[in-house]
């Protein structure tokens, strides 16, 4: 009673940093909780109004705050989550992985499409509508070329200026940053369409951790 | 070679453009370290990035019909890389404040003098808009509607977040500006001189930052 449920959700949060399965049981236990202790005050609140029994003032008090503080409980857990997921979508693309997908109500896909839609088309906004993928880039560039380690086979890689070279396992290759920082962060497609990577090795792919691996 | 390396050799061939590339360039990477340091958002600079964003496509066309293996292209290339890291540094951060202080951000754009420009672009407001309908739609099916009636609110003002602008800023004056009242202080005020540097809450700055009297650094 009184927000002791609700505070499990927070200290799940605190305690795991990424994103747990969605903790259901909780939640509606603390639903429930709301419920009884809403039901109680509107009985102490009639009988505040009609028998004018000011003594039940404090109590009444008291369960509006755990309700109060059961709701505040909920929604952070919620923001939190779809903080997470946001940062997922920053480092990992539009793709989620299904370890996670399997962690996530309807809902909060609904929210990661919704938020994908969002920002793809205010990145297509950028610069008179000639767009400007704003997840490359993330860090401030040293050099053109980096030297990586193929993890998986991955199948061809079309640069920049056209040329087309395949990627196999556990070849070194020495490549332009901008165009494999996508596949050093994660191990899914890079959403700029400009890269053809083949959509049959993409799906294969999608479940290998990195592709690329910075060497040494 | 040594003149060619100079990045105006690429653009345009009138005295002009040269100029122009070069203080924008400047120009946006003082709107970005404004924007990295200050704790709200600032009013945005698109004509600036778009600007950029020209110059850039610009670039690497001429980047393009040199050799490959050109010093130059390479030197080039490493540059353009430098000024799309820092324009789109730029832009992330103020998403990034966006996403963070949504319903601040919405209400000041909403109660701002029709006179003044806005702070955001199109764009961004209803970028800033949907994020908050999104937010809203989420709280509402997953949480707010099993709660009791009078519970069911998506109480905006609760859950407003806001920039710190009490948070301590580094600052160069690009010019001399007096009295700067001290925040905390009764009606103590303090003058930066020309090219001085200042750590100072922020709030006591705000307006000089938006006005380009001072630098965050």
């Amino acid at each position: 009673m009184f927000g002791k449920e609700a505070i499990k959700l927070i200290t799940e949060l605190d305690m795991y940093e990424d994103i747990r399965p969605f903790n259901e049981q909780v939640m509606r236990q603390v639903f429930k909780e709301m419920q009884s202790l809403y039901e109680a005050n509107l009985i102490d609140s009639n009988a505040i109004q009609n028998e004018g029994n000011n003594e039940l003032l404090p109590s009444v008090h008291f369960r509006h705050t755990a309700l109060l503080r059961n709701k505040r409980c909920i929604l952070a857990y919620l923001y939190h989550r779809i903080r997470r997921l946001r940062q997922m979508r920053w480092e990992l693309g539009s793709i989620l992985p299904t370890e996670i997908t399997t962690n996530l109500l309807n809902a909060e896909v609904q929210w990661f499409q919704n938020y994908n839609k969002s920002l793809a088309t205010y990145m297509k906004s950028i610069g008179d509508n000639h767009g400007l993928n704003l997840t490359v880039n993330m860090s401030p560039p040293k050099t053109l070329y980096v030297e990586v380690k193929c993890l998986a086979d991955f199948g061809k890689l079309e640069l920049d200026d056209g040329e087309i070279i395949t990627l196999k396992k556990n070849t070194y290759h020495l490549l332009p940053r901008a165009t494999c920082e996508p596949l050093i962060r994660q191990g899914f497609p890079p959403d700029n369409p400009d890269i053809d990577v083949g959509n049959v090795h993409l799906r294969l792919q999608a479940r290998t951790p990195k592709i690329l691996h910075l060497y040494p | 070679m040594e003149e060619s390396l100079e990045d105006e050799s690429l653009l345009d061939d009138n005295g002009e453009a040269e100029l122009t590339a070069q203080t924008a360039l400047q120009e946006i990477e003082n709107a970005w370290m404004n924007e990295t340091f200050a704790p709200e958002i600032l009013p945005h600079q698109s004509d600036l990035v778009d600007c950029m964003l020209q110059q850039i496509a610009h670039m690497e066309e001429n980047v393009k019909r040199l050799d490959k293996n050109d010093l130059r292209a390479l030197v080039h290339r490493m540059e353009l890389d430098r000024i799309r890291y820092v324009i789109s540094s730029y832009l992330r951060t103020r998403l990034e404040k966006i996403e963070r202080y949504t319903i601040h951000i919405l209400s000041e754009e909403e109660n701002r003098n029709p006179d003044e420009e806005p702070y955001l672009t199109p764009d961004e407001l209803r970028f800033a808009k949907e994020y908050l309908a999104n937010l809203e739609t989420l709280f509402k099916t997953v949480a707010l509607q099993h709660m009791p009636p009078n519970f069911q609110q998506f109480e905006v003002n609760k859950f407003t977040v806001k920039p710190n602008v009490q948070a301590h800023v580094f600052l160069r004056a690009n010019q001399r500006i007096t009295g700067v009242v001290v925040p905390g202080t009764l009606n103590e005020e303090i003058d930066f001189e020309e090219g001085s540097q200042h750590i100072i809450q922020y709030s006591a700055v705000a307006h000089l930052v938006k006005s380009g009297a001072v630098q965050l650094i």
